[in-house]
């Protein structure tokens, strides 16, 4: 048995491990069987739980200083040269600060580097906005050619670490979530890039949900079902491409979509799908829960998802109360497009 | 490649970047590729390694134009060395061609990265030089970046970063015309000792005069003291090559018109169908 399989009690421990050091034992596990491998950090190869990492294979790991703009320079030149190349800060400093690096280096020569996001949303907690991924997403769903994968747990970032080793392209990997946030695999499962996972068949209601939030959309429906509204629950893990056959299941079963994503609600994955469903005719309407569109006040990370109504109660709550206006409203009006919109 | 016979492709060069300015029928960066001339003679002439008629050859030389707006200067030099050819060439500025004011990756053409962006070809000169290193591979790394282009801030990260590495594969050329898009560089940004801000970092540092070959040849062939990627330093003239346009910013991005088309080439002791007169 690997000591990476996903069972029961990896998932457990991982889940204790928490996403970052997950991810270090993921690249880990990679690295043995893709020599060309190489890891950049921006001086945060610790932070990034990559230290076993750079001791293990001192020759393919980079600390190339605190200097983001470069690294993703560097990257993309080692990848130009057929380096399989994972490039590693906080989501802020290599999304924002190396932005542009970004757009020219993945977006435009569509160099094969995988820029990974450690920490984003707000588990950063009290270190304040300055370290949150909140418009992140946003930032890297608009580059052409960048795919974004935010796994929805730790099992999953193990896959999503798998494929974006095999992966031929530039991609932008979103991990979202902190030590302690309960497991959604925990058993084998397939996985693939571009592909959603339909955790809970569509149906009244479908929760569309990425990363973190997940688990909570699973937990929200499990609650609506207390109250008799059917929920389903599909896990967008990759928000660009979006998978629109996953969603055309949804849009066809349900009188309320819901997107769920520990991100800005400008932009994200919330964007996505109101992008995609803009088009589409008696489209049901959208609520879309996410961070709110402000530099909010700072706390711990449970603190953060309750005051933003990011917990499977709130979630369901709130999910109930657009389902009681839309009645009061009855069926002969459209205020409930409105009230949601 | 001898002195005269580079001396003979920067003229066949300055003299190509003068007909597609006014064939083009459009403004182009002129000042800043007429300053390059020499020293990309030099490069495609003598320096890099590299097959014309095999442009992905695994173990070429790596050319990365920084500054990218300097296009006229890479472009002519891709010419007169029979990477590309004249059909290739006339494309310059057109709908949906290769070739455009800012270069855009295409190996085939023997152009290996996009640019435009002011300040990032370094940092993949660094990632490629690198690579190389790590794969044993005994080709080099030349990054041609402008003054202007030291402005930006990713470019001193990529400087301090060289040294670190102990990059002795990588070349970079500053093309110290000391003009930038808005004027007078010493009014905006005043390197004044630039080489000495390179000397710094830790670079093996040569400072040249950037319009005579020899000295430019001398600066790429002479061996390095220790393992340190290496800069010239060239002072350079802004349109060099036809006086009206010499250290006369107006001409950084210009159209070229037939009356000053037919001046230019006459100061080059070109007729006006580009034969020698």
């Amino acid at each position: 048995m690997s000591i990476f399989e996903i069972n029961p009690s990896n998932a457990r421990q991982w889940s204790r491990i928490g996403s970052r050091g997950v991810f270090g034992q993921a690249i880990l596990a990679v690295a043995e069987n893709h020599p060309e491998l190489m890891v950049l950090s921006a001086d945060l190869g610790n932070s990034s739980g990559l230290d076993r990492f750079k001791k293990t294979y001192p020759a393919q790991f980079l600390n190339i200083g605190i200097a983001e703009q470069n690294m993703i320079g560097v990257a993309s030149g080692l990848a130009k040269e057929g380096y399989n190349v994972f490039a590693t800060s906080f989501a802020p400093f290599i999304t924002m600060r190396a932005a542009e690096q970004v757009r020219m280096n993945l977006g435009y020569m569509g160099m094969n580097v995988k820029a990974v996001a450690i920490g984003s949303g707000v588990s950063m907690a009290f270190l304040g906005n300055s370290h949150y991924g909140i418009e992140d997403a946003a930032i890297m769903r608009a580059i052409p050619n960048i795919t974004v994968v935010c796994p929805a747990d730790c099992s999953e970032i193990f896959k999503t670490v798998q494929a974006a080793a095999k992966f031929k392209g530039p991609m932008y990997i979103r991990l979202t979530g902190a030590v302690g946030n309960p497991p959604i695999y925990t058993e084998e499962y397939c996985f693939e890039i571009g592909k959603a996972i339909v955790l809970a068949e569509p149906a009244e209601v479908t929760f569309i949900a990425t990363g973190s939030m997940v688990y909570e959309s699973i937990e929200a429906a499990k609650l609506l079902e207390k109250s008799g509204v059917r929920a389903g629950v599909i896990n967008m893990h990759t928000i660009k491409p979006l998978d629109v056959r996953a969603l055309e299941l949804a849009l066809q079963a349900s009188k309320l979509i819901v997107t769920v994503e520990e991100h800005s609600i400008i932009g994200g994955l919330g964007g996505a799908v109101a992008e995609y469903k803009t088009a589409k005719v008696n489209a049901p309407p959208q609520l879309i829960l996410g961070l709110p569109d402000s530099f909010d006040v700072t706390g711990d990370y449970r603190y953060l998802l309750e005051k933003h109504g990011l917990i499977s109660s709130k979630i369901s709550e709130r999910v109930l109360s657009v389902l009681r206006d839309s009645l009061v409203a009855d069926s002969s009006t459209n205020s409930m497009v409105d009230e949601v919109l | 490649m001898e002195m005269a016979e580079i001396q003979d492709m920067a003229k066949t060069m300055r003299h190509k970047i003068l007909e597609i300015s006014h064939t083009c029928n459009l403004s182009a960066h002129l000042g800043g590729g007429l300053s390059m001339v020499d020293i990309m003679a030099v490069l495609y002439g003598r320096v890099l390694r590299y097959e014309p008629k095999n442009p992905r050859w695994r173990n070429r030389d790596r050319f990365i134009l920084s500054k990218g707006h300097g296009v006229l200067g890479y472009y002519s030099a891709l010419l007169a060395s029979g990477v590309i050819d004249e059909a290739t060439y006339k494309t310059f500025q057109t709908n949906e061609s290769d070739l455009i004011a800012h270069p855009v990756m295409n190996l085939d053409l023997g152009i290996e990265s996009s640019n435009g962006s002011l300040g990032q070809g370094l940092s993949m000169g660094i990632g490629i030089a690198l690579a190389a290193k790590k794969k044993q591979c005994d080709f080099n790394v030349y990054v041609y970046m402008g003054d202007g282009e030291c402005n930006e801030g990713s470019v001193w990260e990529a400087v301090m970063s060289a040294a670190q590495l102990g990059l002795d594969n990588l070349t970079a050329i500053v093309d110290y015309n000391k003009l930038q898009s808005d004027g007078d560089a010493r009014q905006i940004i005043d390197f004044a000792d630039l080489a000495g801000k390179f000397k710094s970092f830790g670079w093996d540092t040569r400072e040249i005069n950037g319009h005579e070959i020899s000295q430019i040849v001398d600066a790429f062939e002479s061996p390095r003291d220790h393992a340190l990627p290496r800069v010239l330093v060239a002072h350079t003239i802004k349109g060099k090559g036809v006086s009206f346009m010499e250290n006369n910013n107006e001409w950084h991005h210009n159209r070229l018109t037939k009356a000053n088309y037919d001046l230019a080439i006459a100061e080059l002791g070109l007729g006006v169908d580009g034969v020698r007169s």
